[in-house]
C-alpha cells in the first residue's frame, strides 16, 4: 500500500521533470530535468523490486545510478566542448 | 602495498555482497575478477593514499553524523521556502576561503557544501570557492567556518 | 521485530514522498536555473536517504538486498555533489548568472566578477 503510493509520488516526480524538461529555458535546466529524471527512476526500480517482491531489480538500480551519473557528466562536457569552440570562433 | 591489499579486500567484500552465489566455480571466477582489477589498478598507478585514504576512514563516521545534522536543518529550511505563500529567500554569490591543502579534503569541503541544500559550489580555485547561497542564512554559517575547520580536522 | 520495523518503514517512505514532491513543486516554482538546482538537492539528499531508509526497514530474508541498497545510497550520496558542481560551473561558464527571488534581475556578484 505504502509502497504502491511511494511508486505514485515517484512517477508524478518524473512528469514533473519533464515538463521542465519541455520548458526549458536553456539547456542546462534540461540537463537538470534529466539528472533528476535519471535518480529518480533509480528510486523507482528499487521501489518496485519491492512492491513486486523481486530483489533482482535492485542491481538494475545500482547500474542505472552508475550510468546516470556518467551521462550525465559526458552530456555536461559536450556543452562545456562547444562553448568553448564558439569562444575560441567568436 | 598496504593499498593494494585495502583495495583488493575492499573489491573481495564488494563481490561477496553483491553476488549472493557462494558455488566453488562462481568463487573462483569472483577471486580471477578481483585479481585482474587489482592488477589493472596497479598498471594505472592509481592504487596509492589518494585512491584508498585508509588514514581518513577513523575520522570519517563522525564528520559524517556532523554533516546529516546539518543536510537534515537545511532541508527543513528549503522546505518552509518552498512551500511558503511569499518565499523570502535572498539569493546570493561570495568568494570563500580555500584553507584546505590536501585535494581530498577540498574535494570533501566542496561536496559538503553541496550536499547541504541551500549552499552550492560554483567554481574551485587555487585558493578559494565560488558559492551560491539561497539565503543569507546559509551563507552566515559557511562564512562562520565551522564546516570547513571540521574538513580540516580529518586530513591532520 | 517486525510490529516495530513495520510502521517505521512507512514513516520513512511518507517523509520521503513528502519531500520528494517538496522538491518537484521547487524545481517547477523557482524562477532562477541556480535556485532549482537547490531544489533539486532536496529530493537528492535527504529524499533519497529516507526512502532507501524505508525500503532497508521492509522485512526480507536475507541481508543481500539491504546492502545493495546501502551501496545506492553510498553512490548517490557521493555522486550528486559532484553532478550539481558541473552543472553549476558548466552554466556559469556559458554565462548564466544567478538571479533574484523573482528571475527578474541579476544578483551582485563579489568584485572580480562579472
Amino acid at each position: 500500500m505504502i509502497l504502491a503510493l511511494t511508486v505514485i509520488v515517484l512517477l508524478l516526480v518524473m512528469v514533473v521533470a519533464l515538463l521542465r524538461a519541455f520548458a526549458g529555458p536553456n539547456v542546462f535546466d534540461r540537463v537538470l530535468a534529466a539528472n533528476l529524471f535519471g535518480t529518480k527512476t533509480v528510486l523507482l526500480i528499487a521501489t518496485i523490486s519491492y512492491l513486486f517482491g523481486s530483489p533482482d531489480f535492485l542491481d538494475i538500480a545500482l547500474v542505472y545510478a552508475l550510468i546516470n551519473y556518467i551521462s550525465v557528466i559526458g552530456v555536461l562536457r559536450i556543452t562545456e566542448l562547444r562553448n568553448e569552440q564558439q569562444g575560441a570562433d567568436g | 602495498m598496504r593499498y593494494t591489499l585495502g583495495m583488493a579486500g575492499a573489491l573481495a567484500l564488494f563481490w561477496l555482497m553483491n553476488s549472493g552465489h557462494y558455488s566453488p566455480l562462481l568463487l573462483t571466477l569472483g577471486a580471477a575478477s578481483v585479481v585482474l582489477v587489482t592488477w589493472i589498478a596497479r598498471r594505472m598507478d592509481v592504487v596509492d593514499r589518494e585512491s584508498m585514504p585508509l588514514h581518513l576512514l577513523s575520522r570519517v563516521p563522525r564528520y559524517f553524523l556532523w554533516l546529516s545534522g546539518q543536510i537534515i536543518a537545511s532541508n527543513l529550511d528549503l522546505v518552509r521556502q518552498t512551500w511558503s505563500r511569499n518565499p523570502d529567500y535572498e539569493p546570493q554569490v561570495a568568494r570563500l576561503p580555500l584553507p584546505q591543502q590536501s585535494d581530498i579534503c577540498r574535494v570533501v569541503y566542496a561536496n559538503s557544501i553541496n550536499l547541504t541544500p541551500g549552499t552550492l559550489t560554483v567554481e574551485i580555485s587555487a585558493d578559494h570557492l565560488l558559492v551560491h547561497s539561497l539565503s543569507a542564512r546559509g551563507m552566515a554559517s559557511l562564512e562562520g567556518g565551522e564546516m570547513s575547520r571540521r574538513v580540516s580536522e580529518l586530513e591532520q | 521485530m517486525s510490529a516495530i520495523l513495520e510502521p517505521l518503514s512507512s514513516v520513512c517512505l511518507l517523509l520521503g514522498s513528502f519531500l520528494l514532491l517538496t522538491g518537484a513543486l521547487g524545481f517547477l516554482r523557482f524562477a532562477d536555473f541556480y535556485a532549482r538546482l537547490h531544489a533539486c538537492g532536496v529530493t537528492e539528499t535527504l529524499a533519497t536517504a529516507l526512502i532507501i531508509l524505508g525500503l532497508m526497514l521492509q522485512a526480507t530474508d536475507s541481508a543481500l538486498p539491504q546492502f545493495k541498497l546501502l551501496l545506492i545510497l553510498l553512490f548517490v550520496l557521493f555522486s550528486s555533489p559532484t553532478a550539481s558542481h558541473a552543472l553549476a560551473k558548466a552554466a556559469w561558464n556559458a554565462g548564466v548568472r544567478p538571479r533574484d527571488r523573482r528571475g527578474r534581475r541579476d544578483i551582485a556578484l563579489p568584485p572580480g566578477d562579472r
